[in-house]
């Protein structure tokens, strides 16, 4: 189950009027394609600042002491380093002595993906609790001359704490991913160069997020219906009976699509992004935390949490929130 | 008739009154479609009428009267996925 939440973000807010001076772009373009009016932009933090932050929350509101924890995985597609890791210096910074730490690469699906992996560790008793983190400076990946891409990110971070439990927290996952779609949403690594490679000329390092948008529109809309669909059926729970669907919010339109499709009313999918942009890997557990800090979670209320993206992945949890308790609890 | 399965698509995508729907109708001009709006309806159409639109034709469809010709020549083809 999970046993508390984190999240850190910065303290630079940036408006869709601050993006009137770098590019050609406006307000009012921005609002309608995409419902994002602020993002949060790091003036100095790097990943593993965020990661910590969050982490340390989570801990906290978990009440769970740093030597307790066996596992960290920070999801993450823009970590300080190749090597350590995020989850490494996460581990660094709180003194988490106990613990295993590793990345996990999985675009803007990866927090799903870390939560599957440290629930299945431990459900099959190989480690006892674990901190699940989705973390993203993707300002450093942002190309800032392009206008169809630099309005639509943010940074910040989300953390768990997952714990062993009487009654499951963790009801069911669906995941999937297709690399032969992979090229409509990039972001490039290293280049390949070395002395025995024939071009002399090293190529410009461009490791900026690049994607066909339409495509990725298509795909989004799909994948997050098939996959609401089967987790409800995994889980064995009805969607009428999940009172809050906790969306990867990429974009507004996607999620405005797919509660049409659906019939199922806005408001029950938790949205953020007005003010958070697309934070990729720390969209859910931030919004987790939210929602949490705000007191919309009550004891046993199932939530689903659906992500999509670069891969292409994409993935959903059924989760049961504070299983073991009561309402008068 | 082909015509009025397409106008009911567009009718309720874009949210338009089925009188401003014509062959000559702009999706972009007339029907106030933006590029996500036209990702969606050519979902639509896909979906409703049993057809598949790559992308690169899309670029094309500008308005109401491209996609029946789209729409008609598939069907006179016999092609359908």
């Amino acid at each position: 189950m999970i046993s508390g939440t984190g999240s850190a973000l910065p303290e630079n807010r940036v408006t869709n009027r601050d993006f009137e001076r770098l590019v050609d772009t406006s307000d009012e373009w921005i609002t309608t394609r995409t419902g994002i009016s602020a993002r949060r932009i790091t003036s100095g933090e790097n990943t593993s600042d965020f990661a910590a932050r969050a982490a340390a929350n989570a801990l906290s509101s978990a009440g769970i002491d740093p030597l307790d924890i066996d596992l960290v995985i920070a999801a993450t597609v823009s970590p300080d380093s190749f090597t350590p890791t995020v989850s490494c210096q996460v581990q660094a910074a709180l003194g988490l002595s106990k613990a295993t730490c590793f990345d996990l690469w999985a675009g803007c699906t990866g927090f799903i993906f870390a939560l599957m992996t440290a629930d299945s560790l431990i459900r099959s008793g190989v480690l006892g609790r674990a901190l699940v983190i989705g973390a993203e400076v993707l300002s450093k990946l942002v190309d800032w001359t392009d206008r169809s891409t630099c309005v639509l990110f943010g940074d910040g971070a989300g953390a768990v704490v997952l714990s062993q439990s009487e009654r499951p927290g963790i009801l069911a996952h669906f995941t999937g991913s297709d690399g032969t779609r992979g090229g409509v949403l990039r972001i490039d690594g290293v280049p390949l160069v070395n002395p025995w490679i024939a071009d002399p000329q090293p190529p410009k390092p461009n490791s900026v997020i690049r994607m066909d948008g339409q495509e990725v529109f298509k795909f989004a809309v799909t994948a997050m219906q098939k996959s609401i669909r089967r987790v409800c059926e995994l889980s064995g729970i009805q969607l009428d009976d999940v009172p809050y669907i906790i969306p990867h919010q990429a974009n507004d339109r996607i999620i405005e699509s797919v509660a049409g499709r659906m019939k199922i009313p806005r408001g029950r999918f938790y949205t953020d992004l007005d003010q958070r942009g697309n934070t990729s890997a720390a969209s859910i557990p931030l919004a987790l935390d939210e929602m949490n800090r705000a007191g919309l979670l009550a004891p046993q209320m199932p939530l689903l949490l659906v992500g999509f993206g670069g891969g292409l992945t994409w993935g959903a949890s059924m989760i049961r929130w504070m299983p073991n308790s009561t309402q008068d609890s | 008739m082909v015509f009025d399965q397409l106008k009911a698509i567009i009718v309720d995508q874009l949210d338009v009154a089925p009188e401003d729907v014509s062959p000559a109708s702009s999706f972009a001009d007339d029907l106030g479609a933006d590029s996500l709006d036209m990702v969606e309806l050519i979902m639509a159409i896909e979906e409703k009428m049993d057809v598949h639109i790559e992308q690169k034709q899309v670029g094309n469809l500008t308005t109401v009267g491209d996609v029946l010709a789209f729409l008609e020549a598939h069907r006179a083809a016999g092609v359908a996925e």
